[in-house]
């Protein structure tokens, strides 16, 4: 027996008492990033490649130029055409935290000089569910992308159709794929971004439209969400189901793209169809 | 339910019975008196039956014993053919679709198909299509574009089936090519619901010219229940979930989203299929007359006009 042992040193860990405003935790591997890290990474985790959620504005600067955007549409923003209970409330709660007036910002921009019509749904903004001014903003531009033959990209982040709207948010599903058949018949490019997570009555319109569908990383992607199939078919989903890599190897989506490449990504795929460089 | 309905006049016609076999027992003559009652009662039913609640509604629209897509081919349409397959997958037997007469003319026909018992409730899968289902009816309806007959859409489903296969298939792209590609399909189109309507499930046979719906039947974005639980976290709530979505024929009408209400014989339709498909027929040929005397282009522009303007206020 040894006369003499060696202190133990039990090593605490050492609490990270990073300030909110300056820092942030990476939702899968709970990695502590700098926030001005993580805007630089496009909020990828630069440890696990996890992509982490962004605001319609946040997506907005990652994609077009700077100072390209004019906004269509700012000030239209929804009533409670159905009385519905507390969505009022909801609505004006949703638009004080995230600083929009709907789910979906609507507008024109260049990425790397090549003009396009875009929609950027929110996730902040009761979770990009689509009511009528969703769906009449996204019409309205897709509208006018027809009209001057300029080619048209919808990001999409929804949990689908707005249910306090009840029909008439069922009806935006084919408002929108009408004013795509458009486009369609026209010969306007239109792709569709799906993001995590695009689901219900957003995937099953516009976001499964696009002339290409492109999804990033992860991205959780169906028409009914995981929990209701389980809840269908009583039994365990296969690991990966209805992420972006899933619906990628069942021929669903043209590719996924992280992140940092989806701008230049963007930008050629502009290219090939008439933009000008 | 609906035994709760009629169970407000059971003690009124016991009573009219009692009167009949006492008049008969006595041979006296109560006529005027059993007439009265009678009368009494047809004006309490039709009272009743005017007045049912948004849930009552629901719960009628999905009433087992009411007609279903094919038995509705058969009662309206003659010789109907029914066509099979979506060419790339398999038969989906929750949707079902064809070729018919109507009046003498050739019209493509197409509906949810739910089951007549539990068994065949089963093999339709509950009236929930899988992508194949989607696929099948756009084939058709390529199909009647191409051999220029009208489409007929009848709608009846708790909503497209949420399972693994469906997703793996892709349920979404199904659903939106139809609806993308029924904007411009160059021939009328009438929707009808006849019983639920439910959902993007719905709506991917629900484009059209003219939209029609049985007195007894909803359309929503979700089902009362499946609402009540997200909101409340509570199915039992359903009942207030279902006065909230505005689900029933004549909220939609107030709101101005459907072209007709179909009346539908006292009860619901389950009560007597003929009269009910009678009045369905009257009404497929007389929005289908209308919309056969406009061109094509006129037809088109219609079309997009109404769903463009669709939840606009």
């Amino acid at each position: 027996m040894a006369l003499f042992r060696k202190p133990k040193y039990s090593t605490v860990a050492a609490r990270q008492e990073v300030p909110k405003d300056l820092a942030s935790k990476c939702t899968k591997c709970n990695t502590i990033h700098i926030k001005q890290e993580l805007e630089k990474n496009l909020w990828v985790c630069p440890k696990c490649g996890h992509h982490l959620p962004l605001t319609a504005g946040q997506r907005l600067r990652f994609t077009l130029d700077e100072g390209s955007f004019q906004e269509l549409d700012a000030d239209l923003s929804s009533g409670n055409p159905l009385d519905f209970p507390q969505y009022q409330e909801k609505l004006s709660k949703a638009q004080r935290a995230s600083g929009l007036n709907e789910a979906v910002i609507t507008g024109r921009g260049l990425i790397h000089g090549q003009p396009a019509y875009l929609g950027i749904l929110a996730r902040e903004f009761m979770l990009g569910s689509m009511g009528a001014v969703v769906g009449e903003k996204l019409a309205r531009m897709l509208d006018k992308a027809c009209q001057e033959r300029t080619p048209a990209l919808i990001f999409s982040v929804s949990g689908g159709a707005r249910m306090q709207e009840s029909i008439l948010s069922l009806f935006q599903m084919a408002k929108t794929s009408a004013a795509l058949a458009r486009l369609h018949q026209q010969g306007v490019l239109y792709i569709s971004i799906l993001t995590d997570p695009t689901t219900g009555g957003v995937s099953a319109s516009f976001a499964m439209l696009g002339d290409i569908n492109i999804a990033e990383p992860g991205a959780l992607i169906g028409f009914a969400g995981p929990r209701v199939i389980q809840q269908t078919i009583g039994q365990s989903l296969p690991t990966g189901f209805q992420r972006a890599e899933f619906l990628l190897e069942h021929g669903m989506l043209d590719m996924v793209v992280p992140r940092q490449d989806m701008k230049a990504t963007l930008a050629r795929l502009l290219k090939f169809h008439g933009g000008e460089a | 339910m609906m035994a709760d309905l009629d169970g407000q006049l059971t003690p009124l016609l016991e009573k009219i019975k009692d009167l009949r076999s006492f008049a008969q027992q006595q041979g006296l003559d109560l006529s005027d008196e059993i007439q009265a009652l009678e009368n009494k009662a047809a004006d309490l039913r039709a009272k009743m039956y005017a007045n049912l609640s948004p849930w009552q509604k629901v719960k009628l629209a999905r009433h087992i014993k009411r007609p279903s897509t094919l038995d509705y081919f058969e009662l309206i349409f003659s010789d109907f053919i029914q066509l099979y397959g979506d060419r790339q997958y398999r038969d989906d037997p929750a949707l079902v679709g064809g070729i018919a007469l109507l009046q003498g003319k050739p019209v493509t026909v197409l509906g949810h198909q739910k089951g007549r018992d539990t068994k065949d409730n089963i093999a339709r899968n509950f009236g929930m299509p899988h992508p194949e289902g989607y696929r099948k009816a756009l084939r058709l309806m390529k199909q009647a574009e191409k051999f220029h007959r009208p489409v007929i859409c009848f709608i009846d489903t708790p909503g497209a089936y949420p399972g693994q296969g469906a997703e793996e298939r892709g349920q979404s792209e199904a659903i939106a090519r139809n609806l993308r590609d029924m904007a411009v399909l160059k021939i009328p189109i009438l929707n009808l619901i006849t019983g639920e309507g439910g959902s993007g499930g719905a709506l991917a046979l629900g484009v059209g010219d003219s939209l029609l719906m049985l007195e007894n039947s909803i359309y929503s974005v979700i089902s009362p229940e499946g609402c009540a639980s997200i909101l409340w976290k509570d199915a039992a709530q359903a009942k207030d979930a279902a006065a909230a979505l505005k689900l029933t024929a004549h909220d939609l009408e107030k709101l101005g989203v459907i072209d007709e209400i179909i009346p539908e014989p006292q009860g619901g339709v389950h009560k007597n299929w003929e009269a009910g498909a009678v009045a369905i027929k009257e009404a497929l040929l007389r929005h289908l007359d209308v919309l056969e005397d406009l061109s094509m282009e006129t037809l088109l522009q219609r079309r997009w006009r109404r769903l463009s303007e669709l939840g606009n206020e």
